[in-house]
């Protein structure tokens, strides 16, 4: 059984990439670089991460997909951080350079399939976190959201996000993966917190944190969100269907009682 | 800019220093009071679409509006919350029998002042609680004074405050051409609510309302659209009049109104071009004290859904009204979609071979949608499809396996079961429908 080793980063899979054709050696197996040799495997090869041959692998796909936005497939799978992605992305990159035509939309085909599937995933929850962060204005003018999506799906969120609150400054954190990214008014740059205070173990403000007035917006917003919803047609399976419950915890208009229950 | 919170990481420095608006905070138990009643009041309208507007950030300005629609939240009735719905004011002169806010109702009234209104839409927006505004109000001594007043809140939010994001504005039944005008300049998407299908029966529960009032502003936003696309044909810097269109909405079982009259309104409405959306308002019996209105126990939730399903059907399926209802079936079905009624009644075009049938044919297949029949389109290229592979590209075959041949052996199609057979094999009998308590005795019901 054929082994690769390398960085598990998404430059260090297309350099694996990269290797294999040059060495027409095509691995069984994709490891980590401490990850233990897996039972009947050869000697591993190791791929030291070359951000040359990552680019070169990466146009070679441009060229060889007609429509770019395909191979956003690609980055999302990898986002998504499901242990068999790399294996399942670089089986995918073999089928497309090898088929002479244009691969990419044949769904026939379970890699193909799986892909797309995991990109749908992936979409979702980034347009998840577009509609259902909440910014809380914190005392030093910092608009602040943290939660926890299923999927790394932060960077995805970004062009949205930058063009919309361009002129404020604001904090996304992932507590789940413990970063986040701070937008200074130019750019977001990604943020990590040696010893992370409370508020970004939580995704909650205390009163001080606060600033002024931040408590009665978060109070308008509640009464509103009670207020707008039509009690003659009161529908708990479809919001809950709409709102996945892994987001309340971090709502601001779900009444507290309800945020804990469904973590 | 206050005390140290922790939030800024260290090391990070700010350059541009950003701008911020100047904040009051009046915002008070009187506002909080104010919010309530309004936003009480306005929530019986059902559109809340923020899409249709694509627009960029611009500098010194606040926000975007994204081209697809986003939902911030759903209330505990399940519908989406994507703009801020208020009315400016709750009260009215008019007494229109569907209405909560009609003046014979004793219920709070209350009214935002422009600066609340604005101040509670910018900084809801900071926030990402919501898309952008949508406003509507009760009438107010004229329609023209009232639309004067919630064409100074959107201009406001436009002009002084730079808001750069979604405005949905109700104009006002009756108000006169210039206000429109000036509002289809500020707001994304305008509508004017026809309520009632048929003008008899607006009129006898709406006694201050006809067609005219309603459709006259209808014509005022279709005249800015065209105008405005030709304007930017020749100018590219010419203004946009309402670049999301104009939207509507009827009630529905307030009158004994069929399917086929307001389909057949709809399809009318929707050949022309600024029409984007028609929605339908399953009717709340509220005023259970005006005999006029039937009193339903509940809204007619299915009728309203197969409504939708219509509607769908003529904005993406190629369909034509007259194929939806006729004359013989002026009603939609309620225990059956309207596509797969029209293929019950025409079993001639099928069935359908999903290897060679054109986009068209397969959008008429009963259980294949847009994204299904694109995605056979997709798939067929690489090889002759079967219901495995039907299956495995995500088609759902409950209906559509009646419907369609595939590269396999031939299953039995609705030619071979027939219609009815079709439809017994799909529509469950309700099983709380039979009380089983009571012995049937074989009298036949006169």
């Amino acid at each position: 059984m054929r082994v690769f080793r390398y960085d598990k980063t998404f430059e260090g899979l297309l350099t694996a990439v990269f290797y294999a054709y040059t060495r027409r050696q095509f691995p069984d197996v994709l490891i980590g670089e401490n990850d233990p040799l897996p039972l009947f495997a050869d000697e591993p090869f190791t791929v030291c991460t070359d951000t040359a041959h990552a680019e070169r692998v990466w146009k070679g796909l441009e060229r060889k997909v007609r429509q770019r936005e395909l191979l956003s497939a690609l980055t999302a799978a990898w986002l998504s951080e499901l242990p068999d992605a790399d294996t399942l992305i670089f089986r995918y990159i073999r089928k497309i350079f090898d088929y002479p035509g244009d691969f990419a939309y044949n769904l026939g085909d379970a890699d193909v399939l799986r892909l797309n599937q995991i990109w749908r995933k992936v979409n979702r929850e980034s347009s998840y976190v577009i509609q259902f962060l909440r910014f809380q204005k914190t005392a030093d003018g910092i608009y602040f959201a943290a939660l926890a999506p299923l999927y790394d799906v932060l960077p995805l969120t970004l062009p949205h996000l930058t063009d919309r609150f361009a002129d404020q400054l604001w904090l996304l954190y992932d507590i789940k993966r413990g970063y986040g990214y701070f937008y200074d008014g130019k750019k977001p740059e990604e943020v990590r917190f040696a010893d992370p205070p409370e508020a970004l173990r939580t995704g909650k403000l205390s009163a001080e944190q606060m600033a002024e007035g931040e408590k009665d917006f978060q109070q308008l917003w509640q009464t509103y969100f009670q207020a707008t919803a039509i009690r003659e047609r009161l529908n708990p399976r479809l919001q809950r269907q709409n709102l996945p419950a892994r987001f309340w915890p971090y709502l601001v208009e779900v009444p507290s009682s309800n945020r804990t229950a469904s973590r | 800019m206050g005390k140290y919170t922790g939030f800024r990481p260290i090391g990070v420095s700010f350059g541009r220093k950003a701008v911020f608006l100047p904040e009051i905070y009046a915002m008070n138990a009187n506002v909080l009071e104010k919010l309530k009643i309004l936003a009480e009041s306005a929530k019986f309208d059902v559109s809340c679409a923020s899409s249709g507007t694509s627009r960029g950030h611009q500098k010194g300005a606040i926000g975007s509006a994204a081209g697809w629609g986003i939902c911030h939240s759903f209330a505990a009735d399940g519908r989406c919350i994507a703009l801020l719905k208020i009315m400016l004011t709750n009260s009215c002169m008019y007494d229109c029998a569907y209405c909560i806010n009609r003046r014979s109702n004793d219920i709070p009234r209350a009214t935002f002042a422009v600066s609340e209104l604005v101040e509670l839409t910018i900084e809801f927006y900071r926030r990402n609680y919501i898309e952008g505004l949508f406003l509507s109000s009760g009438v107010v001594r004229n329609p023209d004074y009232t639309m004067e007043r919630m064409v100074r809140v959107v201009k406001d939010l436009r002009t002084l405050h730079r808001f750069n994001g979604y405005i949905h504005m109700k104009s006002i039944p009756g108000a006169s051409e210039a206000l429109v005008h000036e509002a289809g300049l500020y707001a994304d998407r305008l509508s004017v609510n026809i309520e009632i299908p048929n003008e008899a029966s607006l009129q006898a529960l709406a006694p201050e309302k006809n067609f005219q009032s309603v459709f006259t502003p209808m014509r005022y936003i279709q005249q800015g659209v065209v105008q405005s696309a030709e304007e930017r044909r020749h100018f590219r810097s010419a203004p946009r009049f309402a670049p999301a269109g104009q939207s509507t909405q009827m009630i529905i079982g307030a009158t004994p109104d069929n399917d086929q009259s307001i389909l057949r309104l709809s399809s009318a409405l929707y050949r022309r071009q600024s029409m984007k959306r028609v929605y339908y308002s399953g009717y709340i019996h509220i005023n259970t004290y005006d005999t006029r209105l039937p009193a339903l126990k509940q809204a007619p939730l299915v009728r309203e859904n197969r409504l939708y399903q219509a509607d769908w059907l003529l904005r993406f399926y190629q369909f034509r009204v007259e194929e939806i209802v006729d004359d013989s079936h002026p009603n939609l079905e309620l225990d059956i979609d309207p596509k797969l009624s029209w293929a019950l009644r025409h079993p001639e075009n099928f069935p359908v071979d999903v290897n060679r049938a054109d986009y068209e044919q397969l959008l008429r297949v009963p259980g294949i949608g847009v994204k299904s029949a694109k995605a056979i389109l997709l798939a067929r290229r690489y090889g002759r499809l079967g219901t495995y592979q039907l299956k495995r590209i995500g088609v759902v075959l409950k209906k559509a396996q009646y419907f369609i041949t595939t590269c396999e052996l031939p299953t039995p199609t609705i030619q071979e079961i027939t219609p009815e057979g079709v439809r017994r094999l799909l529509v469950k009998p309700n099983p709380r429908a039979a009380d089983e308590r009571q012995l049937s005795l074989f009298f036949d019901e006169p």
